[in-house]
């Protein structure tokens, strides 16, 4: 969690607004658990969870139906102005952990904290101020879509002033401000994703959670929202948690990671972070080097394996393709890269291509599944 | 990033906690009547319902006109609109009609009330608004009654108008309060279908299942209803032997009878639009008295030399435990309903 450096920045800043003048009960009510240990017997005083500003927080969370561990001991930390990614298979427990967020569902044990309230006891607070695009969101179907966002905006207590400048706003920001007046009835999946956007971004929320965002759309639909959602985090300074089993589609979007597996977190991390804990210490490196004659491939194969580091050297697929070399330690990619470029200064070799080629969050993910859930899986 | 948008951010949950929305189930309520006003389904039964109501209005008013010098002593001439009909046909009378199609218009706003939701994938979304859970079937269930109640009394109105602009009837105030209590005995009756019908739409999740279900509950009961009772009072106490068995016998039917709602609102029915001494009745031998014809109608008065009309409040006694009961098997439905809901997993 210290990977990210917008935390302890936007934590310093957070902190300092004390009781600085006049009523101090007033301050009670901002956003979040007050700042000292409360002995008030409020909610958030009961708890031994503190948040101190950080948007979802849980500890322990556990989601046990009869026979299955939906959710085991999870926990989870989102900071502000940051996209957090619940990676996972299908009834990994994903949507089970998002509906327990939002209080929709009761945890069997465990605590969370999402904008400083627990949402078993506050759900109706902790609504008001997060929004949700839930998995394959629906809307009514012979209403329009700003129809539709009315209606959220009276359930939100809006007035018919705010409402309709708000709904103009989001929208406009979703893109959907030409087809606003035509029936969702009509709309594409990408519409209606995007307009579940616009929806959750009604009240104004603190924290945005999407359930699935990019199931179902097709690719230039997902760059589109993941986008849209890049750009609203910057906007708004929300906390985002996705939730996607589609790996990498996410992976660019994301700041943080959370691999999960049958109800257990098995890594967090920036995706970088997650590749150096569950790699297999390999680095990769690919090789474009062109040279000529009956021997060049025994040659450049000699070549690249005289390196110290190169563990081993696949060809590409056809001649003239770059080679990938297996790197082991992880770490000594960057000085395999180096000797690569000496070498073919020093023989006249032409380089055609050198790069490290980064791990896609699919092997992470695979790696991390079969070494730390394995057991888990089986209980499944 | 800088001191000031750290200031606003801290800032906006004060304010946010000014706007409560308070009452959910009246946002949600307006949604659905709207949509139901709208809807096929509206416009499809307030059809059917007003056909049905002009047809024995027109058969009533035949026979209170050929008949109008005999008639002319009557009490409670205005409630025979609603009470008299085909001879032949007994459905074709204003009051069993009513009695047979409530049912239909409470089944029909609520059976895919909240499965229908869940199937749009609108539940979760809906759900995750700032509403109270039971917010949702509070909303649902009041703009059900709100529509139905809408129906019923421009159907009641219109006849009133007729009868009192082309037949020249002018109710009596006792006449008067008699309909309005009708009227509001029919929406009990109504509630419990639309209590029934939500809990199918939460209990069951297509919603063809539980209209289906719905539709299968209300031709039982409203048709086969008497033949089940007579059933079940066999199973629990056999008729057969003495007196004293044949009395419990039918004390065993008549306890089951009074669970029923049918029966529950056939009964009140009677006692309010059929204002004819019980008594009177019962002496005449025509058992629970209703008098389907104008001689029967006439009949009736002459024997008010032995005893009188049924006065308001005593008619009202006597419906009160009806309206008690129906009302109690609304509740029963509603809260089997909400605890269902609350239950359940809000996930499609």
């Amino acid at each position: 969690m210290s990977g990210i450096p917008r935390k302890g920045r936007r934590g310093s800043v957070r902190r300092p607004n004390p009781p600085s003048s006049g009523s101090a009960p007033a301050a009670q009510g901002t956003g979040g658990a007050p700042p000292a240990p409360s002995r008030r017997p409020t909610a958030a005083g009961r708890s031994t969870l503190t948040t101190e500003g950080v948007p979802i927080r849980t500890r322990g969370l556990t989601k046990a139906y009869d026979e299955l561990i939906a959710v085991d001991h999870l926990d989870l930390e989102v900071q502000r102005g940051e996209i957090f990614g619940l990676l996972g298979q299908n009834g990994a427990g994903k949507t089970t952990t998002i509906l327990m967020l939002l209080g929709l569902t009761e945890p069997t044990s465990g605590e969370a904290r999402v904008v400083g309230l627990d949402p078993a006891r506050n759900p109706l607070e902790v609504k008001r101020r997060v929004g949700y695009l839930p998995d394959s969101v629906g809307f009514y179907t012979g209403m329009t879509g700003r129809e539709n966002l009315r209606y959220t905006a009276r359930l939100n207590g809006l007035s018919a002033d705010d409402a309709g400048r708000t709904i103009d706003q989001v929208l406009e920001q979703v893109g959907l401000a030409a087809r606003a007046d035509t029936p969702t009835g009509t709309y594409s999946r990408g519409m209606l994703q995007r307009l579940g956007i616009a929806d959750a971004l009604l009240k104004d929320p603190e924290v945005l959670i999407l359930d699935e965002p990019t199931t179902a759309i097709d690719p230039l639909g997902v760059v589109e929202i993941l986008d849209l959602l890049r750009s609203l985090v910057h906007e708004r300074e929300m906390a985002v948690l996705l939730s996607s089993h589609l790996l990498t589609q996410v992976q660019s979007v994301c700041d943080r990671v959370g691999i999960f597996a049958a109800g257990r977190l098995v890594g967090v991390g920036t995706v970088a972070e997650l590749a150096g804990r569950f790699g297999d210490d390999t680095a990769h490196v690919e090789v474009g080097l062109e040279l000529t004659g009956d021997d060049a491939d025994t040659r450049r194969e000699q070549l690249l394996r005289s390196i110290e580091g190169v563990e081993a050297v696949h060809h590409g697929e056809r001649p003239g393709d770059p080679w990938i070399l297996d790197v082991r330690p992880a770490d000594a990619g960057g000085r395999v890269r180096q000797e690569i470029l000496a070498a073919a200064a020093t023989n006249g070799l032409e380089l055609s291509s050198l790069r490290s080629v980064v791990p896609s969050l699919d092997d992470i993910y695979r790696r991390a599944v079969v070494r730390r859930g394995g057991s888990a899986r089986v209980a499944a | 990033m800088t001191t000031v948008a750290a200031e606003a951010t801290t800032a906006q949950p004060v304010a946010r906690d000014l706007r409560v929305p308070r009452h959910g189930w009246l946002v949600i309520a307006r949604k659905e009547f709207g949509d139901h006003i709208l809807s096929a389904r509206f416009l499809v039964l307030v059809l059917v319902v007003g056909l049905a109501a002009i047809v024995p209005l027109f058969l009533a008013a035949n026979q209170l006109r050929d008949q109008a010098s005999q008639t002319s002593g009557a009490s409670a001439i205005f409630l025979a609109l609603f009470t008299l009909g085909s001879e032949q046909v007994a459905i074709l009378r204003v009051d069993a009609f009513v009695g047979i199609v409530a049912p239909l218009l409470g089944i029909a706003f609520a059976f895919d009330a909240v499965n229908g939701e869940r199937s749009d994938g609108t539940l979760p979304r809906l759900m995750s608004q700032p509403i109270h859970r039971d917010d949702v079937i509070n909303g649902k269930f009041v703009a059900g009654l709100a529509v139905i109640a809408l129906v019923l009394a421009a159907v009641l109105l219109l006849i009133s108008g007729i009868g009192i602009f082309r037949l020249g009837i002018i109710p009596t105030v006792s006449e008067v309060i008699r309909l309005i209590v009708w009227y509001v005995v029919t929406l009990a009756y109504v509630s419990f279908w639309l209590a029934l019908g939500l809990l199918l739409s939460v209990a069951v999740r297509r919603a063809a299942t539980s209209a289906l279900i719905g539709f299968g509950l209300w031709i039982l009961v409203t048709v086969f209803g008497g033949l089940i009772v007579g059933l079940i009072g066999g199973l629990i106490a056999p008729s057969a032997g003495g007196l004293e068995e044949q009395i419990a016998s039918a004390q065993t039917q008549q306890a089951i009878n009074h669970i029923l709602p049918h029966t529950l609102y056939r009964e009140a029915t009677t006692s309010i639009l059929f204002p004819f001494d019980q008594v009177t009745a019962a002496i005449s031998g025509v058992g629970s008295f209703t008098p389907t014809s104008i001689d029967q109608l006439g009949q009736a008065t002459d024997q008010r030399r032995i005893t009188s009309l049924l006065s308001l409040d005593q008619s009202l006694l006597l419906v009160w435990p009806q309206i008690v009961g129906l009302i109690a098997l609304t509740v029963i439905c509603f809260a089997v309903a909400y605890v269902l809901f609350m239950r359940q997993e809000v996930r499609a």
